[in-house]
Order: C-alpha cells, then sequence, then structure tokens
C-alpha cells in the first residue's frame, strides 16, 4: 500500500521550505527513524525523518527545489503489505489563503449581578476588633470547620506572625497545620499550589507581598491556569495573603501596591479589604472559594478597630463593592487604605458642601462595576483614590469602565488620584509626598465638581 | 569533560563510585549523622540491578514503551502536516523511564507530576491515546478540551496532575502534591519528574530542602536526556552526576540506565521503598537520550547524527526489550503483530483527532473561575 510522503511543517509557523537533499533514493529501503531528506526554511535546516518502513518508490519533488508548500506530496513509500494508516490530509492552508469568513464570535456569559451582603439581624450586637484579630478569627474558624485548611509561610507558627496576624493558631491546631516554611517564597508557594492541587485548602502567608514576587510564578502560571488549561479539571483551591502596599519609610523594594498586578490575570480572585468586618468576612469566603485568591492586606491597617457584627458564621460575598459613605455630589471609588483616606475626604468635602460618595471596590477582580456605574449615575462626577501607582492601575481600569459604559452619565472626566510615579523614597519628607493623602482626594473632587 | 551519553558514561562513574566506596560510611555522610549515606539505595540498588519481571510483564513493558513511540512518532507526523500546532515536546528513546518508573507506582494511592514532556508519562497510565491525541490536535474530546494542548494535559482520575509548561515548576508542585499525601496520611507517594536543564532551576533546590526537611514522600526524577534544549548537559551544570544534587539536602541519590527498563524497574522498587519506610525523599538520575528535538521547531544542530544513530543502534530501550523477549523465546512475529496492533491504535487515535470537532466557541469563557461570583 502506497503512503504518501508530505512536505513537513517543522514550525508552528512555517508554510513552505525548500527540499535542500534527498539522503535516500528511489529503490531504498527506509526503516523507521532514517532520515530521509533534509528541508530548509529560513531560520533552520531540519531533518525529515521516516515513521513508517518499505520502500522508497518515487521521488516526487527533486532536491534543490525552493518554496515547496507545506503538505505537498514530495515522494511514496511502498509499504511491505501492511496495514498502514491512511495519511491524513493536511490541514487547511494558515492565514494566507483563509477564506474572509469571520470567525465564529464566542457569545460572552452575561455577567451575573454579585450577591449582596448578608442582612444583619437587627439588634445584633458589634464588637470592636482589629483587622489583624479579624482576619485570625477567620482563618481559626475555618480551620475548625474544615480539617482541610492550613496555613503555611515564614514565622506563621512559632514566631506567632511576622505581623502577628496568626497569633494564636500553632497552639489551637498544631505544627501539621500551622507550618513555619524556610525563607523561600518560590519554593513555598509551589508546594502551596500543589498542595491545593492534590485536594488540600492552603492558606499561603507572604510576610509581605513585596517578597511574592518570587512566587509570582506559581501564583499565576500554577494556580491562576490550571483550572483552565485543564479543562476544568484540575482546581487550585488556595489563597496567598499578607500586607500590601507601602507600610511606614522601608523604602522601594518594601512598598508596593501589587492590586493591579494580580487583579490584571484571568483565574484568579484579588480581595483588598479595608475594615474588620471586610477583612473578616471576606476571609472566610476566600478560604472557602474553589478558586485561587490573593488576599492583600495592608499592614497600616492591621491594628485599627472596626466594628464586626456578632453572628455565627460571618461570611461575606466575593466580587461586591460597599457603599461606606452615600453621597450625591460626586463618587470617590477605593479600596484598601485608600477607603480611610476617602472618608477623611468626605468630611472635609461636607464641611464645604461637598456631599461625597464613598464606594469600597473590596474584591479587585472579578471588579462590582455596577455599583461603580450605579453611583456614577446618580452623582455624575467620579474620582478614584488609589495608594499605588497610576500607570496601568485599578484606577485606569476604572476610568475605562466609565468611558465605556458610562458615559452618558459623566459631567465631568474621571480623575485618579494615585501615589507618585517614583518608587517609594525613604526620607520621611519625600515618602509622604509620593503617597496619597486626604487633601489630594479633597482636590480632585472639587476639580470634578468644577468648583 | 564532556558528559558522554548514557552508555559511555560508565567508566567515570565507577571511579566515583570506588572513591565514595573507599571512604567509611561515617566519614561519606554529609552531616555528622552516622545514619546517612548517600549512596545506600545505590548499594541496594546494584546488588540486584535488573528487575526480575514475568513473562507477562515483559511483554507489557514491550507494549507499553510501543505504544509510546508510535504514538510519538505520530504526533510528529500530525505535527508536520499542521494538525498539530505550537510546542509538541516527542519522548521517543525516554521510554522505559515512565513505563518502568510508573509500573511500579500505586495507582490507587500514588500521585505523578511532570513538565511539558508529558504526552508519554499520559500513555504510561494507560490514557486512552484517542483523548490525548485530540488534545494534541485542539479539539473538543481532548482530555483539557482542547484548552490546554501538548504541554498541558492532565488526568485527576489517575491522579496525574500534568502537564507543566514552566521548567521546574512540577518540581515544587510536586512537592505539595507529596505534603498533601503526609498530610492526609493516605499512604501514597507523589513522582516528580523534571529534565536536566529544569535541574539547575533555583525552585528545584528551595523544594529539596523543604521535602528532606519535612520527610515528604517524594521521588525526584531527573530525566536526563543530556540536551537542556540545545545545551548538553556539560556546557550548563557544574554537576552532571545530577544524582549527586540532593546531598547538600541529605537526599540520598541513585543513578540508573534509563534506557533498560528493567533497571529502571528495579531502581524504582528500592527509591519507593525508602519512602514508603517514611525515609523521606529519593533523588533519582535516570540517564536517557532524546532521539528528536527539544520540540518539533529544534533543528538539532548541536549534536551529530552520528551520536544519535549511536543510541538508537546501541542502547535503545525497545530494541533492548525485544531482544529479552526473543531470548526468553517469543518469536519475531509476535511481536510484529503486537507492532502492528499497537500501529492500528494510534492511526485510529489520529484519526479520532482529526475528525473530532474542535471545542465550541462557548468554551472560550468557560473553567476561567471555578464559582461564580
Amino acid at each position: 500500500m502506497a503512503i504518501e510522503l508530505k512536505m513537513p511543517a517543522l514550525s508552528p509557523t512555517m508554510e513552505e521550505g525548500t527540499l535542500a537533499k534527498w539522503l535516500k533514493s528511489e529503490g531504498d529501503t527506509i526503516e523507521p527513524g532514517d532520515i530521509i531528506a533534509e528541508i530548509e526554511t529560513d531560520k533552520a535546516t531540519m531533518e525529515f525523518e521516516a515513521i513508517d518502513e518499505g520502500v522508497l518508490t518515487k521521488i516526487l519533488v527533486a532536491e534543490g527545489s525552493e518554496n515547496v508548500a507545506v503538505g505537498t506530496v514530495i515522494a511514496q513509500l511502498e509499504g511491505e503489505g501492511e496495514e498502514s494508516a491512511p495519511a491524513p490530509t493536511p490541514a487547511p492552508e494558515p492565514a494566507a489563503e483563509a477564506s474572509p469568513a469571520p470567525a465564529p464570535v464566542a457569545e460572552k456569559p452575561a455577567a451575573s449581578s454579585p450577591a449582596s451582603d448578608p442582612e444583619i439581624p437587627a439588634g445584633t450586637s458589634l464588637t470592636q476588633v482589629t483587622v489583624r484579630e479579624a482576619l485570625r478569627d477567620a482563618m481559626a474558624e475555618e480551620m475548625r470547620a474544615d480539617p482541610r485548611v492550613f496555613v503555611m509561610g515564614e514565622e506563621v507558627a512559632e514566631y506567632q506572625g511576622a505581623y502577628k496576624v496568626t497569633q494564636g493558631l500553632l497552639d489551637e491546631f498544631g505544627p501539621k497545620r500551622v507550618i513555619d516554611t524556610p525563607i523561600t517564597e518560590y519554593g513555598f508557594a509551589g508546594i502551596g499550589s500543589g498542595a491545593a492541587m492534590g485536594g488540600l485548602r492552603p492558606i499561603v502567608e507572604f510576610m509581605t507581598f513585596n517578597f511574592a514576587m518570587q512566587a509570582i510564578d506559581h501564583i499565576i502560571n500554577s494556580a491562576a491556569k490550571t483550572n483552565y488549561m485543564s479543562g476544568g479539571q484540575m482546581r487550585c483551591p488556595i489563597v496567598f495573603r499578607g500586607p500590601n502596599g507601602a507600610a511606614s519609610r522601608v523604602g522601594a523594594q518594601h512598598s508596593q501596591n501589587y492590586g493591579p498586578w494580580y487583579a490584571s490575570v484571568p483565574g484568579l480572585i484579588v480581595i483588598a479589604p479595608y475594615d474588620s468586618s471586610d477583612a473578616k468576612g471576606l476571609m472566610k469566603a476566600a478560604i472557602r472559594s474553589q478558586d485561587p485568591v490573593v488576599f492583600l492586606e495592608n499592614e497600616l491597617v492591621y491594628g485599627r478597630s472596626f466594628d464586626v457584627p456578632d453572628v455565627n458564621d460571618h461570611v461575606l460575598p466575593i466580587g461586591k463593592a460597599r457603599i461606606v459613605r452615600e453621597g450625591n455630589d460626586a463618587t470617590i471609588v477605593t479600596y484598601s487604605i485608600g477607603v480611610g483616606l476617602a472618608l477623611e475626604a468626605a468630611e472635609a468635602l461636607a464641611q464645604d458642601g461637598i456631599d461625597a460618595e464613598v464606594i469600597d471596590l473590596r474584591t479587585l477582580r472579578p471588579l462590582d462595576k455596577e455599583t461603580v456605574l450605579k453611583s456614577l449615575a446618580k452623582t455624575n462626577r467620579l474620582v478614584v483614590a488609589e495608594e499605588g501607582w497610576p500607570t496601568c492601575s485599578i484606577a485606569s481600569e476604572i476610568i475605562s469602565i466609565c468611558m465605556e459604559e458610562g458615559f452618558d452619565d459623566l459631567d465631568a472626566p474621571v480623575m485618579r488620584v494615585c501615589n507618585e510615579d517614583v518608587p517609594l523614597p525613604y526620607a520621611a519628607n519625600l515618602e509622604k509626598l509620593a503617597l496619597i493623602d486626604a487633601p489630594r482626594i479633597v482636590e480632585a473632587v472639587k476639580k470634578v465638581c468644577y468648583v | 569533560m564532556a558528559k558522554k551519553p548514557a552508555a559511555s558514561k560508565a567508566p567515570a562513574k565507577s571511579t566515583a563510585r570506588s572513591r565514595t566506596k573507599a571512604k567509611s560510611p561515617h566519614t561519606a555522610a554529609p552531616s555528622d549523622d552516622p545514619d546517612f549515606i548517600l549512596h545506600s539505595l545505590q548499594e541496594e540498588f546494584e546488588a540486584a540491578k535488573s528487575f526480575a519481571a514475568s513473562d507477562e510483564q515483559l511483554m507489557e513493558f514491550y507494549r507499553q514503551m510501543l505504544l509510546i513511540r508510535r504514538f510519538e512518532e505520530k504526533a510528529g507526523q500530525l505535527y508536520g502536516l499542521g494538525l498539530i500546532g505550537g510546542f509538541c515536546h516527542l519522548y521517543i528513546g525516554q521510554e522505559a523511564v515512565a513505563i518502568g518508573l510508573q509500573s511500579a507506582l500505586d495507582n490507587d494511592k500514588d500521585s505523578v507530576i511532570t513538565g511539558y514532556r508529558d504526552h508519554g508519562h499520559m500513555l504510561a497510565y494507560g490514557i486512552d491515546p484517542k483523548v490525548i491525541m485530540a488534545e494534541l490536535t485542539g479539539r473538543e474530546a481532548g482530555i483539557s478540551k482542547g484548552k490546554g494542548g501538548s504541554m498541558h494535559m492532565f488526568s485527576t482520575e489517575h491522579k496525574f496532575y500534568g502537564g507543566h509548561g514552566i521548567v521546574g515548576a512540577q518540581v515544587a508542585l510536586g512537592g505539595g502534591l507529596a505534603l498533601a499525601h503526609q498530610y492526609n496520611d493516605d499512604g501514597g507517594l507523589c513522582l516528580a519528574y523534571f529534565g536536566d536543564g529544569a535541574a539547575n532551576q533555583g525552585q528545584v533546590y528551595e523544594t529539596f530542602n523543604m521535602a528532606a526537611l519535612w520527610n515528604l514522600p517524594i521521588v525526584f526524577v531527573v530525566e536526563d536526556n543530556q540536551y537542556a534544549m540545545g545545551t548538553a548537559s556539560a556546557r550548563s551544570s557544574a554537576e552532571t552526576r545530577f544524582y549527586r544534587r540532593g546531598t547538600a539536602f541529605r537526599i540520598p541519590g541513585m543513578e540508573v540506565n534509563g534506557m533498560d527498563v528493567l533497571e529502571v524497574r528495579a531502581a524504582a522498587e528500592v527509591a519507593f521503598k525508602h519512602v514508603r519506610d517514611g525515609k523521606g525523599p529519593v533523588l533519582m538520575e535516570l540517564n536517557t537520550y532524546r532521539y528528536r528535538g527539544h520540540s518539533m521547531s529544534d533543528p538539532a544542530k548541536y549534536r551529530t547524527r552520528d551520536e544519535v544513530q549511536e543510541q538508537r543502534d546501541n542502547h535503545d530501550p525497545i530494541e533492548r526489550m525485544k531482544a529479552v523477549l526473543i531470548e526468553a523465546g517469543h518469536d519475531e512475529a509476535d511481536l510484529k503483530a503486537i507492532d502492528k496492533d499497537i500501529r492500528k491504535v494510534v492511526a485510529e487515535a489520529a484519526d479520532f483527532a482529526e475528525s473530532s470537532p474542535e471545542p465550541g466557541p462557548s468554551e472560550l469563557y468557560t473553567e476561567v473561575l471555578v464559582e461564580e461570583y
């Protein structure tokens, strides 16, 4: 039975090549693995290897022929009376001769509205709790409820956490579930991701997210992409958490907001809460999520106290922003430490007769566009306040959303108030100049209000 | 001195071993713990180097290795025809490694993870060649629904965890799978494969450290196919005896001829027992050879045709097994019949992969996240 040998494509982009040399002649017996010919492309010379056995009966394209299209029959092989696979037909020619018919458009699933926060029953008591304790309580509650949940990271166990967020966990859960790691972020982020793939529910603490740069490959390539790449077979339910953003006078390498970095990656959930109630409710949701979560905390906020409702199981919806202050004249969209500054700004603006609404995004991915656009439709003016660099920021994203989907509601251009576009300096005065503050937010709101 | 391909390495190695042997076990230990001997497993393995397989097992090894060979040859052909795109890394020449190791696993408990050269490991599990080939052609029926491709295939049903494209990442992920075995106390171990190229990645050593520190049930396998893409191991690695690379972490090493499936299996028995006995990780170096380029688009100009031919002629794992079978009384015609059957299976897989539809456009948006928010 005749087997057709076709001009092979030797790279993803090759469309044609030169048949440089025949290494076999008509009548030669061919064994699988024999090099039959040499093919040249613009990049390299490659060997064309036989996979079938038989006798080379006919050479159809002479050596030295140029511009031989991929898929052209270049020779015939007579098999030894064996049943051979019919040579498959080549794939249609790429681009060059592709039909002009447009590719079928994939229908995007309609975005569902994010769930609202659960009702807190009237009369529920509130307790003042620091953000640090709220995070710890969330982890402890989830660890009590689910034996698969464990914490790993640098100094999380015996030292009780570099920022004391894991205080007391070792005592309650023991070293099997509260694991001190060596200082090897790339390695333990990978081990955590692998454990999640293997069915556990790891919480990986980065002492700060600055050090997660060492581990970002696993966060993005291993954790975020695996569910998709595996066609939904393999999940990676993991929480990467730790302080993010500028702390105080720790210099450029320890002061960066990674919110925009992670929020740009499909397959990740990115949460950046401000107060204790949100920190607790969203941490519990993050641990329960079947998706990989990047949970961005803020060192400067850890010690602040806020009310947390005394309910049995305080879980908040991922993907839902919160209006922390209602107002009618302008909207300030913000998250994390920016929320405190925005509230401060709103108080100052109120004294000038401007009634600002403050939205805490809480989740950076998926972003709650609905809440932002609804507020814009009400106030017609919007400012984004973000403790982070301005370029390719969450602020940029919000501005883009307002342009694309809220243009008709805008009475003024959306403005962003971000850190200065420089590495964070150490000197106290320069650091202060580089970071956002309430007066700058006030100024921007006045600008969009044309006051 | 350049590290020579598998077989010609022997002389240099025996020198190395005799040097170690000359020392007393105590001084050979990398720390002051007298119980740790780097070569303890190697010595046990050397004592019975060839697995005493039953006739049935021999035939099965032959059949499985041949299936990988024929499958990969067909994949190469489909690539040449433009039916497979992107990167496609073939396992031809390395078949004995996956077959020898995976045949020693407890498939109910143990997990496997590897890099991007993953078709062979999938086939070694007995996963249907059709769904593997359909993944290569990017079709809906592919094991990852056509969304992963050659480098990203998984079968959680078989505890096969991929299929990873970032060189060395699977080693740390494998450490995590091992952590899960230990955490769940399920008696399983993780087999983490990586190449001689990946052996120079920093995270490999971060993982060695934690695996040894936490006594994780993991077998690290360096598939040393002599080339990290186009760079010979001696040009990229200060220490090309990869089995020694665990010494700093007190991980015992083993050096194995990865072209001999019976030797691989014998070594696997020793390594797996060590891990299952709770003695912590093992590092195995499997010396093998990749006949084809690093990927389909590699012209392989960094080595001579003679070097490849020498391996094919003198060290081929399938030819070696064929000789064993003939010695055991099987005749050539029977073996030819097996080849014919396998060619048929592979041809059917190729037909299936070619005729299956591409994924529907709506698949674009599915499985980005598991939950809805």
